[in-house]
């Protein structure tokens, strides 16, 4: 088994980050990437996209080229389409590639597997023809595909970055659907101060919207009641917005409410997680040097709390800084001047979790609507098995199959545990989150079987020993 | 329906779904080729059998599954589409085993 | 908070002994931990499972087989008043042998069984490789034969466990959440356990906590030696049902998914998924069935079984505490139709009969003597 200082697990910009500084102070670094090449989702195919996808994209995407240019030239050692399925306390780290898995052990572990976009029950949303808008935008930026005739529900900055997108891209959506309710705007306008210390995301955020409004794109403010209708594709969406009732005619749907930070690993590991109430998720309880309660592991980018691209690049430096630090390879001073840069950009970041806050429907979502998407369970049998006494998404998940399909929890955790917290009258925190095992993706059976570790084999494993069961 | 932005990208290739021959381009994924053809519904849901497709399409939620070449349960948005690769509609209840 | 019985632990064993004691008419308090416990019941691989149990207590042979054949009308009862299919299917099952000193010890066991039980009765049969296949298509070739017992079953243990706790509950049970046992004192003729949840009152108390009675007991006035066994079980996707009926490595659930199973690994209290073991267990299941090598494992579970010296149940009536009984086994499923319609009564009356007193703990007094 081969040994390195440092494992990363994904090439985002905080991982690629990371492993920049790491194989600059000298040590021994591997970064396993679920992805074709390095970027993750944020700068997806930054190396092969051409001048239309780089130009439609703008330059906050093609700010990412510079970045895996730096780390292709790190001496950091990449493993592309590397699936990471278990990593133990030891830290061993099994991951699956083609021709097999393999194993690795590492001194400190990297987690940058970032973002996914939060779970947005609501009728209809397991229709053909639903996808997430940030799946928008990955057909984008990896194969230049734009959808026509989307509709867009949801909100936040992502919401408006790739309508935007798509309006540069001539392919104007069929309309903005935006759930963010009236009386956010007064709340968010006290952050407004401070977010002026951070006026470039500011005038960036008008500016989408702005290109939206001016291609002609139909905005609807305020929707609430909003179902998808079909039966076996997306038919049209219904929402009331402006105290009407309003039925667009489409046959694509893009939800967004958001990103919330990737928990698969640092929950397999164990991690203490905390409730971070203003981006509503959990986050791994980290220290000042992004060390999670697990020694040697450390979480940098959006897993660590969602920052945006620029944030998630600038903390892997950190991680990467503190590593080299450890490892009697750097001094403190460039770790405090990122610290710096790193608060700045968390001005906006007040105003952001304010105003986009997650949609209250989907934080309650009707009975009858499905939640696990995988095992098709909906929110009323969840708060049934609440009323049987269930504490936890643990026992509800055992009661119902939720969270046991192949997204193993994914889709549904952070929704059956708020829809848990509500009916118990418990805060989310102590209601708390899934308890996620290997593997964490799907792994054939016989390359399970052909797996070679250093792991002694138990004695008694064949032994059939008797009253067994 | 999915337009391309860049017209030129990528060699043209050959695969086909539900015995159909479709045409992709290099870098697609099996997900993207087959939006891009216009299809959308690619499986029936485990438990009522109800259509699903492409959802996340960043490899997390597992409902782009189809069957590639007779292996069932292949994530259509992790898979990079390959010349002649056969591609199936995935079943509720997909044959795991070849007796 | 006072009721007639209070149940410490809401896993298989004390679910099924509330349910049992709630349908007799008591009043039945449940106390439980939170939503992580140790909870063996999630971890179980959902056998009903007969053949080769008590090869070195007879008694256990026995207890097992009624409860196997309570099971159908358990079953069926659970179902009639939740709504909660527990998915019990009867088929039979089989043991795989994957050589011929596993096939020799094995059939060894099946044949001593009949001898003790008598073949009509116990009905365990030593099958060929050839008479396997007629039963089990797709066996690899290193598969020498195996046996067989017409009862033998299998059932989901999480469904069980969601039927056991509506049913406990309509027959107007309290189940009580986040109420880890912290102390048991006598109040009177009867006991009081106080929980973060509050002070909970009854006459009489049962200890179903699995490993947790070993720090119980003791508060009542028993000594309950009992030492954690890790197990560990992978869960495939679904596929379409190929399996006639389970074996004691490899069973197809309702949905489905193929479970395969299991380890037995001395690691304490660690529950954690070790990859070394699923690969041996993964490597097992090939070479029991080689086709189902394709398939695509899902999860993995860890369970702590909750063993006792001999690897039999203990049931114990305080002597001391004569209201207190401590009730521990690694078969909760299996032995769930015994738990609810022949223990439970037994508690509610107040004593355990003759019957169970080969599961007392003065078993272990005496080897130890």
């Amino acid at each position: 088994m081969s040994t390195y200082d440092v494992a990363i697990i994904g090439a985002g910009p905080a991982g690629m980050a990371a492993a920049i500084e790491t194989a600059r102070a000298g040590l021994s670094t591997i970064v396993l990437d679920e992805q074709p090449a390095p970027g993750g989702q944020i700068y997806r195919a930054i190396e092969a996209s051409g001048p239309a996808r780089t130009r439609i994209l703008g330059p906050d995407y093609a700010a990412g080229r510079k970045l895996a240019e730096d780390f292709r030239a790190s001496g950091a050692h990449y493993v592309a389409g590397a699936t990471v399925w278990n990593i133990d306390s030891e830290l061993s780290v099994d991951f699956s590639l083609p021709g097999g898995s393999k194993q690795i052990r590492a001194g400190s572990i990297v987690v940058a597997t970032g973002a996914i976009e939060r779970p947005t029950p609501m009728p209809g949303w397991t229709l053909p023809g639903v996808t997430t808008a940030g799946g928008l935008q990955i057909l984008l930026k990896a194969q230049g595909l734009v959808g026509d005739d989307v509709v867009f529900v949801g909100s936040g900055p992502l919401f408006w970055l790739i309508a935007a997108q798509m309006v540069e891209a001539g392919v104007k959506p069929k309309a903005m659907v935006e759930t963010v309710p009236r009386s956010r705007y007064l709340a968010a306008l006290k952050h407004l101060p401070a977010a002026l210390g951070a006026a470039s995301y500011l005038r960036k955020g008008m500016a989408m919207i702005a290109a939206v409004r001016r291609a002609g794109v139909p905005i609807h403010t305020d929707a609430k009641e909003i179902r998808i209708d079909g039966s076996e594709r997306v038919e049209g969406v219904s929402f009331t917005s402006g105290g009407r009732e309003h039925q667009l005619a489409t046959t694509s749907v893009a939800l967004h409410q958001g990103v919330v930070p990737n928990q698969q690993v640092t929950r397999l590991l164990r991690c203490e997680h905390l409730w971070n109430e203003s981006q509503h998720c959990f986050v791994p309880k980290l220290d000042e040097a992004f060390r999670t309660t697990v020694a040697g592991v450390y979480v940098a980018g959006d897993g660590a709390g969602i920052g945006g691209a620029k944030s998630a690049a600038l903390r892997g430096r950190l991680v990467g800084l503190a590593i080299a630090e450890k490892a009697g390879k750097a001094g403190p001073e460039e770790r405090r001047k990122v610290a710096e840069e790193l608060a700045r950009e968390a001005k906006i970041r007040p105003l952001l979790e304010t105003l986009y806050a997650p949609s209250p429907e989907i934080l309650s979502p009707a009975d009858d609507t499905l939640v696990c998407r995988c095992e098709e369970v909906t929110a009323g049998a969840i708060r049934k098995a609440v009323d049987m006494g269930a504490p936890g998404p643990n026992q509800v998940k055992s009661f119902l199959r939720a969270g046991m399909g192949p997204c193993q929890g994914r889709m549904c955790g952070l929704a059956v545990t708020e829809i848990i917290a509500a009916r118990r009258g418990e805060p989310v925190s102590a209601v708390d989150y899934y308890r996620i095992r290997p593997p964490l993706k799907p792994l054939a059976l016989s390359e399970l079987a052909a797996l070679e570790t250093d792991e002694p084999v138990p004695a008694d494993i064949q032994a059939e020993a008797e009253a067994v069961h | 329906m999915f337009k391309r932005v860049e017209e030129t990208a990528g060699t043209a290739i050959t695969f086909s779904f539900e015995g159909k021959e479709l045409t992709a381009r290099a870098g697609d994924t099996v997900a993207a080729a087959l939006l891009a053809a216009g299809e959308r519904s690619l499986r029936a849901s485990a438990v009522s059998a109800s259509p699903r497709g492409p959802f996340c399409l960043m490899g997390v939620c597992f409902d782009c599954l189809v069957q590639i070449d007779g292996v069932p349960n292949r994530q259509a948005c992790m898979v990079a589409v390959k010349e002649g690769m056969s591609v199936h509609r995935q079943d509720s209840e997909p044959e795991a085993v070849s007796l | 908070m006072t009721a007639d019985t209070i149940v410490i632990g809401g896993g298989l064993v004390g679910a099924a002994i509330a349910y049992g004691i709630a349908r007799e008419g008591e009043s039945v308090t449940v106390l439980d931990e939170g939503d992580v416990a140790f909870r063996a019941s999630r971890g179980n691989f959902g056998l009903v499972w007969v053949q080769s149990k008590g090869l070195s207590m007879p008694e256990y042979a026995r207890w097992t087989r009624r409860s196997a054949d309570l099971w159908p009308g358990f079953a069926e009862t659970l179902c009639e008043e939740t709504g909660v299919s527990t998915n019990y299917y009867k088929p039979g099952g089989a043991h795989i042998c994957l050589s011929e000193e596993e096939f020799e010890e094995q059939a060894g066991v099946i044949r001593r069984m009949n001898q003790v039980h008598g073949a009509e009765h116990y009905g365990g049969q030593i099958l060929s490789r050839a008479e396997l296949d007629d039963i089990l298509p797709g066996l690899g070739p290193e598969v020498v034969g195996g046996t067989y017992s017409p009862h033998d079953g299998h059932a989901s243990p999480l469904y069980l466990m969601r039927a056991l706790h509506a049913a406990f509950l309509k027959a107007g049970g309290q189940y009580q959440a986040n109420a880890r046992a912290q102390e048991i004192n006598r109040d009177g003729e009867g006991f009081a356990v106080t929980t973060p949840a509050g002070t909970f009152k009854a006459a009489k108390i049962v200890l179903a906590a699995g490993l947790g009675n070993r720090r119980l007991g003791p508060m009542v006035g028993l000594d309950v030696p009992v030492n954690p066994l890790k197990g560990q079980i992978l869960v495939t996707e679904r596929a379409r049902p190929f399996l006639s009926m389970p074996t004691h490595v490899v069973r197809q659930t309702e949905e489905g998914s193929v479970l395969i199973g299991d380890s037995h690994e001395d690691e304490g209290f660690d529950t954690r998924s070790k990859p070394r073991v699923m690969a041996e267990i993964a490597a097992r299941a090939i070479r029991a069935f080689p086709f189902l090598k394709d398939l695509r494992v899902v999860r993995s579970w860890a369970a702590l079984r909750v063993m006792s010296a001999d690897g039999f149940p203990i049931y114990q009536q305080s002597e001391r505490q004569p209201g207190a009984f401590a009730i521990n086994c690694h078969s909760g499923v299996t032995l769930a139709g015994a738990h609810a319609l022949a223990l439970a009564p037994m508690i509610v009356r107040g004593r355990l009969e003759e019957e169970l007193s080969a599961f007392s703990v003065r078993r272990f007094d005496v080897q130890a003597r």
